[in-house]
């Protein structure tokens, strides 16, 4: 088999990839490219696309149109295993009636690669089981059998490895450990990581590039705190954190900064955090770059204030209390105020006001769902 | 690292109490009953006729106890080529048999999957042969084959096989109608093991460079063992001691006899009792050291 093996990562690029599936569309006309080395995390809920997309790259769904490459090659017409490509898959689809190791020895058996049950055990010690070698799958737990998954993909260093949503059935604290672990074993490889995932805190802690996707395509890419500071769809702003979203129209407008009215309030965003500078527009602002005041704030042109407002809900997580203030006029404001002891103790139904430097504002390209029409 | 952590925690041991392995005898009781009566007996029986010697009287069918083994070697000898011809038929019929019922278990264990109500219609006509008796079904595959049916005047009209050859009553003719008849005995545990086939291992397996003819030699075929074997050893037996197709009323003819048509005889016509129990006795030992050492070669232990 001539299947080219980078000694690292190779990069990834989708030409106007789409799928069409039986009465729906899965993927519409999708653009990615990611470099080589790099830890890439396509993020999005159930039924975005992601796994498709996935299914696409590694061969085990045909794209309807457009075209996939693997480190400049074309590599569309390629079936599943002559493509330098590995799976993690979700339900770790491991071998029953094989030992860890042969399970793990599967790829370079079929590559007829030297000394294959060496190499295994090699990747089995880099994932700490390598005393679980002759035991069989089913006598793993769910964590040991994920992490004999990514050995079997990882000892044949692929150029691309793909991960779906392999952490997904896993406990939260499990979870945390093993993308510490996945985040380093990429470091030390070298491989270029595509990671899928529905959990925004995973895809934002481990990779380089975040793409989230909604609907079959990718509504924003970018780091994870350049996604997080400035999210540029109402989704976005909304799957990737929490935000408070305000919708009016444009009611002053200069050099700087854009305010629209809503409820009486002046709502303000930099014009260089705004993707739209006319009409009917929305802005938003993180929870936690909020405060609230117990009496009517006096500050300059720089912050926004709104209310006043009852504070109708209190919930305590721990390292951060979380308010629901509700504004007549304008809506529900969620503000965070770190649990640092010294913020102001404060009750239900307590009359408050909240603000946010303007700098913190954020300008969306679209409307929140439910504004389209008006 | 952490990961020792996760380490597996030695097995707990389990410990059956005197009173549950009381429960166990007590539900076992029915079977071992059953078993003693209609089982062991009986085959006590049959080998205590099989070493017996005729009667003083030399009437036909009367013997008395005694102990020939001469019998065994008399039957060996004498119908060894109708015990080899029994284990060829059976051997030939159970590889066509699987070759026919594994890709149609596996188009509707696995491909039918999305599908649930066309897969019990499928597995419904693979069973719908039952309704009917074997013996009328044996009958109906004469007449089909019969030198004036369709398929023979079509054969002859082609020049396919002269007019002085038949096919009844071939060794093609018997395995046909031992294939045929035992044929749902595959298919039926073939499909309840692909039915649990888990198809995302294939993905995997192609994930891997495997390339499907390999990810079916190393993945799919290893995991449908304990249906292969099930399904060849409720086939094989059968048709070892089958008398009804190689009959000459039936598919056969004087050159397909098997065992057990030779059995019937002996024991019915020539009442010859332990010469057909020494005969049956010996079918029975060949095919409990066949199947010990084909359940063993073929691994199955892991799978069970």
């Amino acid at each position: 088999m001539a299947i080219d093996f980078t000694p690292t990562g190779a990069d990834l690029e989708l030409k106007n990839v789409r799928k069409d599936f039986p009465g729906f569309t899965a993927l519409e006309d999708m653009d990615l490219h990611i470099p080589a080395g790099e830890f890439f995390a396509l993020l999005g809920p159930s039924g975005c696309g992601k796994t498709t997309t996935l299914r696409i790259v590694a061969g085990l769904e045909e794209p309807t149109a457009g075209q996939v490459l693997i480190g400049g090659k074309d590599v569309t017409a390629s079936k599943p295993h002559e493509r330098p490509v590995n799976t993690v898959f979700q339900s770790y689809a491991l071998f029953p009636h094989m030992t860890i190791l042969e399970n793990v020895a599967f790829g370079l058996r079929q590559r007829k690669i030297d000394e294959p049950l060496k190499k295994a055990m090699d990747a089995l010690n880099l994932v700490e089981l390598g005393y679980a070698a002759e035991r069989r799958p089913q006598q793993l737990s769910g964590g040991q059998q994920q992490r004999v998954a990514l050995a079997r993909a990882l000892v044949n260093r692929p150029a691309l490895l793909l991960l779906d949503e392999p952490l997904g059935a896993l406990d939260l604290k499990l979870r945390r450990q093993m993308q510490i672990e996945l985040k380093a074993i990429q470091m030390e490889v070298g491989l270029t990581f595509l990671h899928v995932t529905h959990d925004q805190e995973e895809a934002m802690d481990m990779a380089d590039t975040v793409a989230v996707m909604n609907k079959g395509h990718i509504e924003q890419m970018g780091a994870p705190e350049a996604l997080y500071e400035r999210p540029k769809t109402a989704f976005v702003s909304k799957f990737l954190g929490q935000s408070n979203l305000f919708v009016g129209s444009i009611a002053e407008s200069n050099k700087e900064s854009l305010s629209i009215e809503v409820g009486g309030h002046k709502i303000t965003v930099p014009k260089n955090r705004a993707e739209k500078h006319t009409g009917k527009i929305c802005i938003g602002v993180r929870p936690e770059k909020t405060t609230f005041h117990r009496t009517a704030p006096k500050l300059g042109s720089d912050h926004v204030v709104v209310g006043p407002g009852e504070i109708i809900d209190i919930r305590f997580t721990g390292v951060s209390n979380q308010y629901l203030i509700a504004i007549p006029n304008v809506g529900d404001v969620t503000v965070f105020a770190q649990n640092v002891g010294i913020s102001p103790v404060i009750e239900l139904g307590e009359k408050v006001w909240v603000s946010w430097k303007v700098e913190h504002s954020f300008g969306l390209s679209d409307l929140p769902a439910g504004n389209e029409d008006e | 690292m952490a990961f020792a952590a996760f380490g597996s925690s030695p097995a707990k041991e389990h410990k059956s109490s005197t009173k549950s392995s009381k429960i166990v005898l007590a539900l076992l009781l029915p079977g071992l009953v059953y078993l003693g009566l209609f089982f062991f007996t009986p085959l006590m029986s049959l080998v205590i006729t099989s070493l017996e010697v005729p009667a003083a009287s030399y009437a036909p069918g009367a013997y008395e106890y005694g102990f020939a083994w001469e019998n065994y070697v008399e039957a060996f000898t004498t119908y060894l080529p109708q015990i080899l011809r029994s284990f060829f038929y059976a051997t030939v019929a159970t590889v066509i048999a699987l070759l026919i019922s594994y890709p149609l278990a596996y188009f509707i264990g696995v491909k039918l999957r999305p599908r649930p109500m066309l897969q019990r219609l499928m597995l419904v006509l693979v069973i719908a042969p039952f309704f009917i008796s074997f013996l009328l079904r044996t009958i109906a595959w004469k007449q089909i084959f019969s030198d004036g049916g369709a398929i023979m005047q079509t054969v002859y009209s082609l020049g396919l096989m002269d007019r002085s050859q038949h096919f009844l009553g071939t060794d093609a003719a018997v395995i046909f109608g031992l294939t045929y008849n035992f044929i749902p005995f595959m298919t039926l545990p073939l499909f309840t093991t692909l039915e649990r086939f888990d198809v995302r291992l294939l993905e995997a397996g192609s994930d891997l460079y495997a390339s499907p003819a390999r990810v079916f030699r190393k993945v799919t075929l290893p995991l449908s063992m304990p249906g292969i074997i099930s399904g060849t050893l409720l086939v094989f037996i059968p048709i070892a001691g089958d008398y009804v197709n190689a009959g000459q009323n039936f598919l056969g003819s004087s050159k397909t006899t098997m065992i057990g048509n030779v059995v019937e005889f002996t024991f019915l016509q020539n009442q010859n009792y332990p010469l057909a129990s020494s005969l049956s006795v010996m079918l029975m030992a060949v095919i409990v050291a066949l199947i010990g050492l084909y359940v063993r070669s073929s691994g199955t232990e892991d799978l069970l």
